[in-house]
């Protein structure tokens, strides 16, 4: 059977698309150097409209309407701009009333976009441009470690990775976020209440890699203007081996925090990226791998949920588990010397 | 010697689902159709795949193994038709569940009448209501156009206006749509479903046509004021789905070709063999399908004279999970589990399953929670379907369930049980059925499939549901009766084929079985005290018994109370779970 690969590697070739959510401008060109905070790709995008009906405040038909009116789509318009002039000894005339594009025209009426805002598109990873895609973004390689999560908050950024995490199942409290921390990515186990969150919001950090986080937390996490990752999910989770000992052993290193919510569709995942200098070309990464014996596995459901290990063998036919159910499952040997039975369907790949 | 009515085309079935895919062969065996064999893959349609013409090649090629039978050829194509080296399969059906959940923006008139038309149809699919704009809308038409934007719908749909009756109001609500879909890049405007006054059907196609991504227009859901008609709408949307699914995810467009046309929602597949068994079977009582998968919760009835068909993503045991609690609490989840468990641990196991909605329950504890939770949603769903049922329906009490039978029942949450005891208490707890009624488990999820096919070949259905291809879990009897706990409500005498006579005593509060194996039939005399219903009226049974059919645990009595109330105290609740799951054989 196949099974997702969860990437926790040490050094590899990091692909990655970087697309604006609607059309707009592509700032950099093809085999460009990017860092993580430079904007890539820009968009305008209108928050509000505004709808004028031209023909019922003129008082006449929509035809004669649209004979008055004197903007076109895409006019660009300031506050209080006449837009429309009525007939008669004392014409009635209609005026924008805020800045705004015009937008649709026709009918009699007039549609603007108003409250317009740029929206920034950030390389979120520091690498070369391998690919343009129009209007839209960009493709960006780069080389380094790569540690996926389970689940982000929706921000992006990146700093220095200091460790407050002595061992995987740490709790990172309030107290412990001190002014030096100021700037930095924290590394940290698990997070219990809101004070933390917020003392992090108030230094400010440039980001969070939890092992795990109260699901009660998840509103103000995600409003919460750093990015929050986690790497095995949610209660009391200590941190898995792998993620910890590859995050641990690169304290002080440039790193980003993407922590972009999951998207099965699309197959986005929240990641820590740590750009490394090499020299040689890098093999890709797989998705999927066949299970077999030798592999090294996550488990992502109880027994021993988040812990790493090896599978010895996979069992032939159907499986009675603890539950009761029957189904495809693997003997593996855990990292602390246990040999459990799970089902395939609750492993997935490390590496 | 059985004659064959059949041509001897062999179908192979496939149905798409948020997890699995699975692939179902039906063919000629000694005359009649039969269900061969399955095969099951992951379903493929997220990423790192985004095709889900890969799973369904995968979930063929298990096929194959069991079958011994080629059945895709050296570059994974389908080989159809049946070849003379006994290679392939002469048609193909896919039914398909999996996919986000569609965002609809309903139109209509008034809030009871034409909007609560398109609620109903817009619930028969796998969809979400993400905004709604009627008459008594009091926002401006640009707060209704950036509500639209902000609300980025895949489907509207525009109900409104009897035959002949309302029609410029309902062109007046069109235009914010119009609007809003002018403005959407091209990629992003929905598709459209037109089912109001079919007299302004041609002006629609007119003014729609030209900013819809896909206009589709059906009979009117309201003809009149006094008439509801959603079937064909439901026709008209169950293809638009498909269509949707074809723009989402790749490889869709693959099986509808390979099938020639012949997929559809499965949700609607199941409806339409509800709907044909009600025709067939139907008596007195309506009959009754339940699915709970990932994708939703699908609530089926079929009643003399009337459909409903009831699809609920936010009761889905996937990924949406967590939503569950914006409909219900951790408590009254919990009241389903037999085990000690925190709010605080059933909060963070709902979180981390909707992370991995395809892994399974490999720990008791687990699976305690898994049942709890599919318990409540399932009820949640049944409480919401019921609000669509028919108001004059076969009933003991018109608050509590109507008379069903049968009810058939699957999907993957229903498999996640390990023994039919513990499936049979999960519908007995979620569904409070009442009165008489057989309870049947479709452990292959067959019902969609068979749903599917009925459209290439009628006699399929009929002979594989004959045939056995389902669970039957036997007779459950509900009395419907007010008393006090271990208070004696029913006593029952069964009488086996050979003569032999069982007897049970039901005390209020308990749960009882007597055994009758799957193909018995049996005779049933009851006698009811305190004025106990089964259906018949207070305290009244037929003279001449009951006749009941066995299963896998027999004939068994209910007799916890209807509605169920569980007691209050934690200890002595959970006690009580663990005995009845004892009784039914679970553990």
């Amino acid at each position: 059977m196949q099974a997702p690969v969860h990437h926790i590697v040490g050094l590899t070739s990091i692909v990655r698309e970087r697309l604006l959510p609607i059309s707009g401008t592509v700032l950099v060109r093809l085999n460009q150097k990017v860092n993580t905070s430079d904007v890539i790709a820009e968009a305008n995008w209108a928050r509000e409209h505004v709808l004028l009906d031209i023909a019922r405040i003129l008082g006449v038909s929509s035809s004669l309407a649209d004979r008055l009116i004197k903007c076109k789509v895409d006019d660009r318009l300031a506050a209080s701009t006449e837009i429309a002039v009525g007939k008669g000894l004392f014409p009635r005339s209609v005026s924008t009333p805020r800045e705004g594009r015009v937008v649709v025209v026709g009918g009699g009426q007039v549609l603007m976009e108003v409250g317009e805002s740029k929206l920034e598109l950030r390389a979120g990873i520091s690498g070369t441009v391998v690919e343009i895609i129009p209007n839209r973004g960009a493709v960006i390689q780069t080389a380094g470690a790569l540690v996926q999560g389970v689940w982000g908050n929706g921000r992006i950024d990146s700093g220095l990775l200091v460790n407050l995490a002595e061992k995987p199942d740490s709790v990172l409290t309030a107290e412990r976020l001190d002014v030096s921390m100021r700037g930095f990515v924290i590394l940290a186990g698990i997070v219990k209440d809101a004070e933390t969150l917020k003392a992090a919001a108030d230094l400010p950090v440039r980001g969070l890699i939890l092992s795990s986080l109260y699901p009660s937390l998840i509103p103000q996490a995600r409003e919460m203007r750093y990015p929050i990752l986690l790497t095995d999910g949610f209660g009391p989770l200590p941190m898995n081996s792998a993620a910890y000992k590859l995050l641990s052993t690169n304290i002080k290193r440039d790193v980003t925090v993407n922590a972009e919510a999951n998207d099965r569709y699309s197959g986005s995942r929240p990641e820590v990226i740590i750009p490394l200098p090499v020299s040689t070309d890098l093999p890709a990464l797989h998705e999927m791998e066949k299970l077999a014996p030798g592999l090294q596995v996550r488990m992502r459901r109880p027994p021993a949920i988040g812990m790493i290990g090896s599978i010895i063998a996979i069992k032939p036919g159907l499986t009675t588990l603890l539950s009761g159910l029957r189904a495809h499952a693997a003997e593996i040997k855990l990292e602390n010397g246990e040999t459990i039975v799970a089902p395939l369907v609750n492993l997935e790949v490390v590496g | 010697m059985t004659t064959s009515l059949v041509d001897g085309n062999s179908i192979l079935a496939v149905d798409v689902g948020a997890a699995n895919t699975r692939a179902v062969m039906f063919d000629v065996v000694e005359g009649e159709y039969r269900f061969v064999a399955s095969g099951t893959a992951p379903s493929t349609a997220e990423a790192p795949f985004k095709d889900v013409s890969e799973g369904v090649r995968n979930a063929i090629a298990n096929l194959q193994a069991v079958l011994g039978k080629s059945l895709l050829d050296a570059s994974r194509d389908l080989i159809t038709p049946s070849q003379p080296n006994g290679s392939g399969v002469d048609a193909l059906v896919v039914t398909i569940s999996a996919g986000p959940t569609i965002r609809a923006v309903l139109v209509g008139l008034l809030k009871d009448v034409s909007l609560e038309s398109a609620r109903r149809l817009t619930e028969s699919t796998y969809a979400r209501i993400v905004e709604t704009i009627g008459l008594n809308d009091r926002r401006k038409p640009e707060q209704q156009i950036d509500g639209i934007l902000r609300a980025r719908p895949d489907l509207i749909v525009i109900t409104g206006g009897t035959d002949g009756g309302a029609s410029r109001s309902v062109k007046k609500l069109l235009e914010p749509i119009g609007l809003a879909s002018f403005i959407l890049p091209e990629e992003k405007v929905p598709a459209v479903l037109f089912a109001g006054n079919e007299k302004i059907a041609e002006e629609i196609k007119t003014l729609v046509g030209s900013f819809a991504s896909a206009l589709h227009v059906s009979p009117n859901v309201r003809p009149s004021l006094e008439t509801e008609d959603l079937e064909p709408a439901q026709r008209e949307l169950a293809r638009m789905v498909v269509n949707i699914r074809k723009r989402q995810i790749k490889g869709v467009d693959l099986l509808d070709m390979w099938s020639g046309g012949h997929i559809l929602p499965t949700a609607y597949a199941t409806g339409r063999m509800v709907r044909f068994l009600a025709k067939v079977y139907g008596a007195e009582k309506g009959i009754l399908s339940v699915d709970l998968g990932a994708s939703a919760a699908v609530i089926s009835a079929g009643f003399k004279n009337k459909f409903t068909l009831n699809v609920y993503p936010q009761f889905g045991s996937g990924e949406n999970l967590v939503g569950l609690l914006n409909y219900t609490t951790l408590e009254d989840i919990l009241r389903w589990s037999s085990l000690d468990i925190s709010e605080g641990v059933l909060r963070d196991y709902l979180h981390q399953k909707s992370l991995y909605p395809s892994t399974i329950a490999a720990t008791k504890e687990d699976l305690v929670m898994s049942q709890a939770v599919s318990r409540q949603a399932l009820y949640l769903a049944m409480q919401s379907a019921r609000r669509d049922f028919p108001r004059k329906v076969s009933s003991i009490k018109p608050t509590l369930t109507p008379l069903f039978d049968p009810i058939l029942a699957g999907g993957g949450a229903l498999s996640d049980a390990s023994r039919p005891g513990q499936s049979l208490l999960l519908l007995l707890d979620s569904l409070q059925p009442v009165g008489v009624t057989t309870v049947i488990l479709d452990q292959n999820n067959l019902l969609p499939l068979l749903g599917a096919t009925a459209a290439q070949n009628s006699i399929l259905p009929v002979q594989v549901i004959d045939s056995g291809a389902f669970l039957s879990v036997g007779t459950v009897v509900v009395p419907v009766v007010s008393a006090n706990y271990g208070t004696p409500i029913l006593r029952a005498a069964l009488t086996y084929e050979n003569g032999a006579e069982a007897r049970v005593d039901l005390k209020y509060g308990s749960i009882e079985t007597l055994p009758l194996s799957s193909g018995e039939t049996g005779k049933l005399t009851v006698q009811l005290m305190h004025g106990a219903d089964i259906g018949f009226g207070p305290g009244r049974v037929p003279k001449d018994g009951i006749s009941v059919s066995g299963g896998a645990l027999g004939v068994v009595f209910d007799g916890r109370g209807r509605p169920l109330n569980l007691p209050t105290d934690a200890v002595r609740r959970r006690e009580l779970i663990k005995k009845w799951t004892w009784t039914l054989g679970g553990e």
